[in-house]
C-alpha cells in the first residue's frame, strides 16, 4: 500500500514510468501507431483505389504488375484493400468500444454508488444479459436489419458493455468506502458531483486497461461476423471479410489469406500487449 | 444449497423467457420470408403455405402458440426442410458439435493446466516464456485465421489430413480420427491459451499462500504440494471460466463447422439464419442459451464444492 501522499499525480507518473520500461508494450505502441497512420493516410497514397476492378490484373502475385501485395479475382489491389479493411476494423473497434464504455461506466457507477435495491436490480439485469448467447443475437440482428454499419457498431458495443459495468461497479463499491469520498460528502457535494468529480476519475485505471482489451475483442467480433458473411458488404471490406475471401481462394492465391491474417494478428497482439502493459503499470500488485 | 439452486432456477426462467421472446420477434422482424426462394409461388399458394404454418394469424397469437409449444418441448417444424422437425435437425447436428467441442475442451484443459503449472513453477524462466508466448498467440490468432492456415499447410500442401468432411458412421476410429484433428486443434487453441493464463495466475497466487507454506513446513514432497494442495486452489478460477468457455467453443464451432464442412449445429444455425428458417434458428438459440445457463450453474456448484470458504446461499 502506498501512503496517501503518493496518490494523485505521482501515481500516474509512476504508471507511465513502469509502462515505458515494458518493452513489449512500447514496441506494440509504436507498431499500433504505424498501423493507425497506414489505415488513415495509406488509402490516399495507394496506387490503386481499393474498389477499382482491373480486368487485366486478375490473380496477380505479390510484387507483380505494380501490385505490391498482389491482387484478387477481380484484379483489385490487395494493399489498397488491406489498408481500407484495417481502417474499417479499427473504426469498428474504437466506436463500438466507446459505446460500451459510455453505457458501462454510467450503468456501473450508478449501480455501485446508489447501492441497495437499485444496485441489486441493475446487476441482476447485467447477470441475465450476460447469460444470453450474445453472438447469436448479434447474428440475428445482422440478419434482421441487414448489414448496416452503424447497427453493427451499436450491436457489438451493446454486447461489450456488460463486463465494463461489472468492473466499474466493483471499483465504485470499494471507492465509496474511502475517506476522500466521505470528505466530499461532508463538504456538502451533491451525489452527482461526487460521482462525476471523484468516483469516475478514480475509475480511470481499470477502465483504461479494459478498454485496450475490449478493442481487440470488438475487432474480433466484427471479423467473425464478416467471416460468416454477415459483416460489411462488398466492395467495402474489413480484415475479417478479407480473410474470409482469402480462405475461399487460398489454394489459388495464398497471399490473399496470408497478408490480411498477418495484419489482423499483429493488430490484435499490439492491443493485447498494450493492455497487459497498462494493467501491470497501473495496478502493479496484479503482476 | 437447495435454496441456492431454487434461486438460480428462478433467474434462469426469466432469462430463458427473454431469450425465446427476443429470438421470436427478431426473426419475425427480418425482411424476407422462408418461402421467398421457392419457385414463383402464386399469391394463393403462398397464402396457403403461410396458413399451413399458422403464419397468417396475428403475431401475438403466433408467439403464444410458439411459447406454448416450447413449454411442451415442441420446437415446431423446420420451414425449409419439409419433412424435418427442428428437434430432428438439432438431434442430427448437436451430437457432432458436442463430440468436437468436448474433445477440444478436454484437450484444452489438460494442456492448458499443464502449461500454466509449468509456467508458475518456473516463473520468468524459458519454459514460462515459451508457455506464455503460446498463450498470447492462442489469444491473438482467431479461429478463422488458424483454420484456413492449418488446412493450407496440413491438407493442401502436406496432404496428411483431410481438408474437411465427416467420417461415415461405419468408419472405424483408426481412420476416422483424421477428420477430427484439425477442427479440434483449431477449437482448442484459444481455450488452451486462456486456461493456461488463468492456471498460471492462480498457481502463482496459491504458491504464496499460508497453507502451501504449511505443507512445505510439514516436509511434504514437492510433487505432492503442487499436485495435491496447490493445484486444487489454483484451478478455482478455471471452474468459473466453464460457462464462458462453453460460449467460446460454441462461437468457435460456427466458424470451424463452416470451414471444415462438419455436419454440426453451428453450420445449421448460420445456414438457417440466412434462409430465414425461423423455427430452426429459434430452436438453436434456445438450446444454446439453456446449455450456457446450465453450465454456469454447474460451475457455481462445483466452485462451492471445491472451495469450502464459499457458502451458497
Amino acid at each position: 500500500m502506498e501512503s496517501a501522499v503518493l496518490k494523485g499525480r505521482s501515481l500516474w507518473d509512476d504508471a507511465r514510468r513502469r509502462l515505458l520500461r515494458n518493452r513489449a508494450a512500447v514496441t506494440s505502441m509504436v507498431v499500433l501507431a504505424l498501423l493507425v497512420v497506414v489505415a488513415v493516410v495509406g488509402p490516399y497514397l495507394a496506387p490503386f483505389p481499393f474498389d477499382q476492378i482491373n480486368k487485366n490484373d486478375v490473380w496477380m502475385k505479390p510484387l507483380t504488375g505494380g501490385h505490391l501485395l498482389g491482387s484478387d479475382a477481380l484484379g483489385r489491389d490487395l494493399l489498397a484493400r488491406l489498408m481500407i479493411g484495417l481502417r474499417v476494423s479499427l473504426a469498428v473497434g474504437v466506436v463500438a468500444t466507446f459505446v460500451s464504455l459510455v453505457i458501462g461506466v454510467i450503468w456501473g457507477a450508478a449501480a455501485g454508488y446508489i447501492g441497495g435495491r437499485a444496485d441489486e436490480i441493475m446487476m441482476r439485469v447485467v447477470d441475465i444479459l450476460y447469460s444470453l448467447p450474445f453472438i447469436f443475437f448479434v447474428i440475428l440482428l445482422m440478419v434482421t436489419f441487414g448489414r448496416n454499419f452503424i447497427l453493427m457498431f451499436l450491436a457489438i458495443g451493446a454486447v461489450e458493455w456488460l463486463t465494463m459495468a461489472r468492473i466499474v461497479r466493483g471499483q465504485t463499491l470499494s471507492l465509496k468506502q474511502r475517506e476522500f469520498i466521505e470528505a466530499a460528502r461532508a463538504a456538502g457535494l451533491s451525489r452527482r458531483a461526487i460521482v462525476a468529480r471523484h468516483i469516475v476519475p478514480n475509475l480511470l485505471g481499470p477502465v483504461v486497461v479494459y478498454v485496450t482489451l475490449t478493442i481487440p475483442g470488438v475487432i474480433l467480433a466484427e471479423s467473425f461476423l464478416s467471416f460468416l458473411g454477415l459483416g460489411v458488404q462488398e466492395p467495402m471490406t474489413s480484415l475479417g471479410s478479407l480473410i474470409s475471401k482469402g480462405a475461399q481462394d487460398m489454394e489459388l492465391a495464398p497471399w490473399l489469406l496470408i497478408f490480411p491474417s498477418i495484419v489482423m494478428v499483429v493488430t490484435l497482439m499490439a492491443f493485447n500487449f498494450i493492455g497487459d502493459g497498462l494493467r501491470d503499470a497501473i495496478d502493479p500488485k496484479d503482476r | 444449497m437447495l435454496r441456492f439452486l431454487l434461486r438460480r432456477l428462478l433467474i434462469a426462467i426469466p432469462t430463458m423467457f427473454i431469450v425465446v421472446t427476443l429470438a421470436f420477434f427478431m426473426m419475425r422482424a427480418a425482411p424476407g420470408s422462408p418461402f421467398v426462394n421457392e419457385r414463383h409461388l402464386s399469391p394463393e399458394v403462398e397464402a396457403n403455405v403461410m396458413a399451413k404454418y399458422g403464419m397468417d394469424r396475428p403475431l401475438v397469437v403466433q408467439y403464444a402458440n410458439y411459447v406454448g409449444g416450447v413449454l411442451h418441448g415442441d420446437l415446431g417444424p423446420s420451414l425449409k426442410y419439409k419433412d424435418k422437425t427442428v428437434l430432428r435437425i438439432i438431434s442430427e447436428g448437436f451430437p457432432n458439435s458436442l463430440l468436437i467441442g468436448g474433445m477440444a475442451m478436454g484437450i484444452a484443459v489438460i494442456l492448458g493446466v499443464s502449461l500454466g503449472v509449468i509456467g508458475a513453477l518456473r516463473q520468468n524462466g524459458p519454459a514460462d516464456y515459451t508457455a506464455m508466448g503460446v498463450a498470447v498467440l492462442g489469444v491473438c490468432i482467431p479461429t478463422f485465421v488458424t483454420a484456413p492456415m492449418l488446412v493450407l499447410l496440413f491438407a493442401s500442401n502436406l496432404g496428411v489430413l483431410p481438408t474437411g468432411g465427416w467420417p461415415t458412421a461405419t468408419q472405424p476410429f483408426s481412420s476416422a480420427w483424421r477428420y477430427f484433428v484439425l477442427p479440434v486443434v483449431v477449437l482448442s487453441l484459444p481455450q488452451i491459451a486462456i486456461i493456461s493464463r488463468l492456471t498460471r495466475a492462480g498457481m502463482i497466487e496459491v504458491l504464496r499462500s499460508n497453507y502451501v507454506r504449511t505443507a512445505r513446513a510439514k516436509g511434504l514432497p514437492e510433487h505432492s504440494i503442487v499436485l495435491r494442495h496447490a493445484l486444487r486452489g489454483a484451478i478455482l478460477p478455471l471452474v468459473s471460466y466453464l460457462g464462458p468457455a462453453t460460449a467460446g467453443v460454441i462461437t468457435g464451432s460456427l466458424v470451424v463447422e463452416r470451414i471444415f464442412s462438419l455436419p454440426g449445429i453451428g453450420k445449421a444455425f448460420v445456414a438457417s439464419a440466412l434462409m430465414r428458417d425461423y423455427t430452426v434458428v429459434m430452436g438453436v438459440v434456445i438450446l444454446y442459451a439453456g446449455l450456457i445457463l446450465f453450465l454456469n450453474l454447474v460451475a457455481d456448484v462445483l466452485y462451492a464444492a471445491l472451495d469450502p470458504r464459499v457458502r451458497l446461499s
